[in-house]
């Protein structure tokens, strides 16, 4: 589903932090927890595998796919296509509805929004799956609470069934409690789909959930060249 | 979606881009504003003088003659005398011909002396013939008609007495021979409408006790004495003219400008107003200049903003980037918002622009006697609405394209 091989990357300008990967392999439905501390390299990683960054050297393939083989158009709409994407937090466009939020990557994916049939069914759905009060979906997204808003971020990646959800600790926003909650209701619906998760954290309570347990230390070297 | 987004965007930062909505629609007022005035001008000045073909006076300027003459702006530097015009009259080509007499004026307004024919004669706005309000031409020695702006402004009916001054500014009145307002004329948008106007005998009956510009003192001939005088007149100020046939106004013209007991000049009005756009017509660009600068600096006004929002917005744009978005999605977004934002400034612009006209409409046609029409918006202003949004969707470009290259670069992984 997903692998890394002999992949180096280094920033641009930025003070010479570089990342490289000499493998990494993620299975089909198969959920990841990646661990580390901040600075470990995670964000970069994620952009190498959403193909935001492009590595110097070596193979990024995701969903059999050789990312640095599409061109630039090509690898966002790959992206929309396979990827569902969960942020931290302010994952929403403030002034949208919760479901101009929803629907946002399939307006940039064909395929899924095909595979999504009536899309607006299927959001009201999600939103339902994921605990959300009716009739939210034509609320502002900037009134909800975090805990909502990241629970919308859900519906929106699992829109149209992409292949593999990448979330980027989503969970550091959110109290202990709500974390709970959430993490029940990503796994329900990621289990259910048979969808690959990959998350990155630095909080390693949540490991028992995953089928794995990845630490960044153990998968990439860091460098940090004097600027 | 993407438009909806794009409203959402813009209504999320309805302040900064309201201000800048504002900015757009006063530089269009003032754009449009410009441009109305100035073709509202141009149609006016060109309305003002129909059916006339030639315009004869003393040597000066044809520009000048054709000012002092039709539109009463400035002064004649010399009269015609009555035997010069007496001459002219008689020309075989001659059809019609009407004196003009001025130098008097009542209140703020010119008083000018002239024969009956003026009513039948002076044509404007393609051929339109002055006609009467109230009351009825001069019959009496001491009968006046005035304009309809003359009325309006001092409060004038028929019968009420006028006194007239000597000279344009002049505090020496004619006292001893008060008019009397015989008609009311209707109004033309022409400066008939600001004139008070007296038989060319009249003006010679109230400067009978003068001399070379002077009151002789002591002398006040009495009015039933001055009735039985030969009151033909000395001299005119200018003469308009009829030709019998097209052809020979040039002829006409030449023998005019060649008349050898006296200087003087003949012009066709047309080719006059000519001679005065292109003097006029620098000012105009330099005017028009100015403000097509200030649509400019709104509009740049609005590049700023769009510069300064960049930051705050690239939480939002990484999110689009993350969802699939194209980096050209993000600039079409942003070429999408500014030329939302200038499209919504024109349209208020418009809007603001026909308020300002209907409320200031009847005060300029007074003050200025300039009737600015409120029609439909013409191709040439609806082009410049159409520039003004295409303008603000290409200077939009510069800081679209920062946010192109920065959401390249950010990816999707900046924290705010």
């Amino acid at each position: 589903m997903l692998r890394l091989h002999e992949v180096r990357f280094r920033w641009a300008g930025r003070s010479g932090f570089s990342v490289s990967v000499p493998d990494l392999q993620v299975m089909p439905g198969e959920t990841v927890l990646l661990l580390g501390e901040s600075g470990s390299g995670k964000s970069t990683l994620l952009s190498l595998i959403c193909g935001t960054v492009l590595a110097d050297s070596g193979r990024v393939e995701v969903y059999g796919q050789d990312i640095a083989a599409l061109s630039g158009g090509a690898h966002d709409r790959f992206r929309a296509e396979r990827i569902g994407m969960i942020f931290q937090q302010f994952n929403l466009l403030p002034f949208g509805s919760v479901l101009d939020n929803i629907l946002l990557p399939i307006r940039f994916a064909p395929e899924r929004r095909a595979r999504a049939g009536d899309a607006r069914a299927e959001a009201v759905e999600l939103c339902h799956a994921l605990g959300l009060p009716a009739g939210i979906t034509s609320a502002k997204a900037a009134t909800l609470s975090v805990g909502q808003q990241q629970r919308v971020a859900v519906a929106r990646a699992l829109i149209g069934r992409p292949p593999i959800v990448i979330a980027d600790e989503p969970t550091s926003a959110l109290d202990a409690g709500t974390q709970t909650a959430f993490l029940d209701l990503l796994f329900a619906q990621v289990r259910g789909h048979g969808t690959t998760l990959l998350m990155v954290s630095h909080d390693p309570r949540l490991a028992d959930r995953f089928d794995r347990v990845l630490h960044m230390q153990d998968i990439a070297q860091i460098a940090r060249q004097a600027a | 979606m993407i438009l909806r987004l794009a409203i959402g965007s813009l209504g999320a930062r309805a302040l900064t881009v309201g201000m800048t909505v504002l900015a757009i629609a006063l530089s269009v007022v003032l754009f449009l504003g410009v441009e109305k005035v100035r073709t509202g001008a141009k149609a006016s000045f060109a309305d003002t003088i129909s059916g006339t073909d030639l315009i004869v006076g003393a040597r000066s300027g044809s520009v000048q003659l054709l000012l002092y003459s039709v539109f009463r702006i400035g002064n004649a530097t010399n009269n015609i005398t009555w035997q010069s015009y007496e001459a002219i009259a008689a020309q075989p080509q001659v059809d019609w011909i009407v004196p003009i007499s001025l130098g008097d004026s009542h209140r703020q307004f010119r008083v000018m002396g002239t024969s009956d024919a003026f009513f039948d004669r002076y044509k404007y706005r393609g051929g339109r013939s002055l006609a009467m309000a109230d009351g009825a031409r001069m019959a009496d020695l001491f009968d006046a008609v005035i304009g309809a702006d003359v009325a309006a402004t001092l409060g004038y009916r028929l019968g009420d007495p006028i006194v007239v001054a000597h000279g344009i500014a002049s505090f020496t009145e004619h006292k001893d021979q008060p008019f009397r307002i015989s008609g009311i004329l209707e109004k033309t948008g022409t400066p008939v409408d600001r004139t008070v106007i007296v038989s060319m005998e009249a003006i010679e009956a109230i400067h009978v006790d003068w001399r070379n510009g002077a009151q002789v003192p002591g002398q006040a001939t009495p009015v039933e004495t001055i009735r039985q005088m030969d009151l033909t007149p000395k001299a005119v100020t200018a003469a308009l003219v009829g030709v019998s046939s097209p052809l020979q106004t040039f002829a006409l013209q030449r023998a005019i400008n060649e008349f050898p007991q006296e200087p003087l000049l003949a012009v066709l009005p047309g080719v006059a107003l000519q001679e005065l756009w292109a003097i006029v017509g620098v000012a105009e660009t330099a005017l028009l200049a100015v403000s097509a600068m200030v649509v400019v600096t709104a509009l740049i006004g609005m590049m700023a903003t769009i510069f300064s929002s960049l930051n705050e917005r690239r939480r939002e744009m990484a999110i689009l980037r993350a969802m699939g978005a194209r980096p050209r999605t993000i600039v079409g977004l942003l070429v999408l918002e500014a030329a939302l934002t200038a499209a919504v400034g024109a349209m208020l612009g418009l809007g603001l622009l026909y308020g300002v006209l209907s409320l200031t409409q009847p005060i300029v046609d007074s003050a200025f006697g300039l009737w600015l029409p409120i029609e439909p918006p013409s191709l040439r202003e609806v082009l410049v609405l159409v520039g003004v949004v295409a303008a603000g969707a290409i200077v939009s470009l510069v800081p679209a394209l920062r946010a192109y290259r920065l959401s390249l670069a950010d990816g999707m992984m900046v924290r705010t």
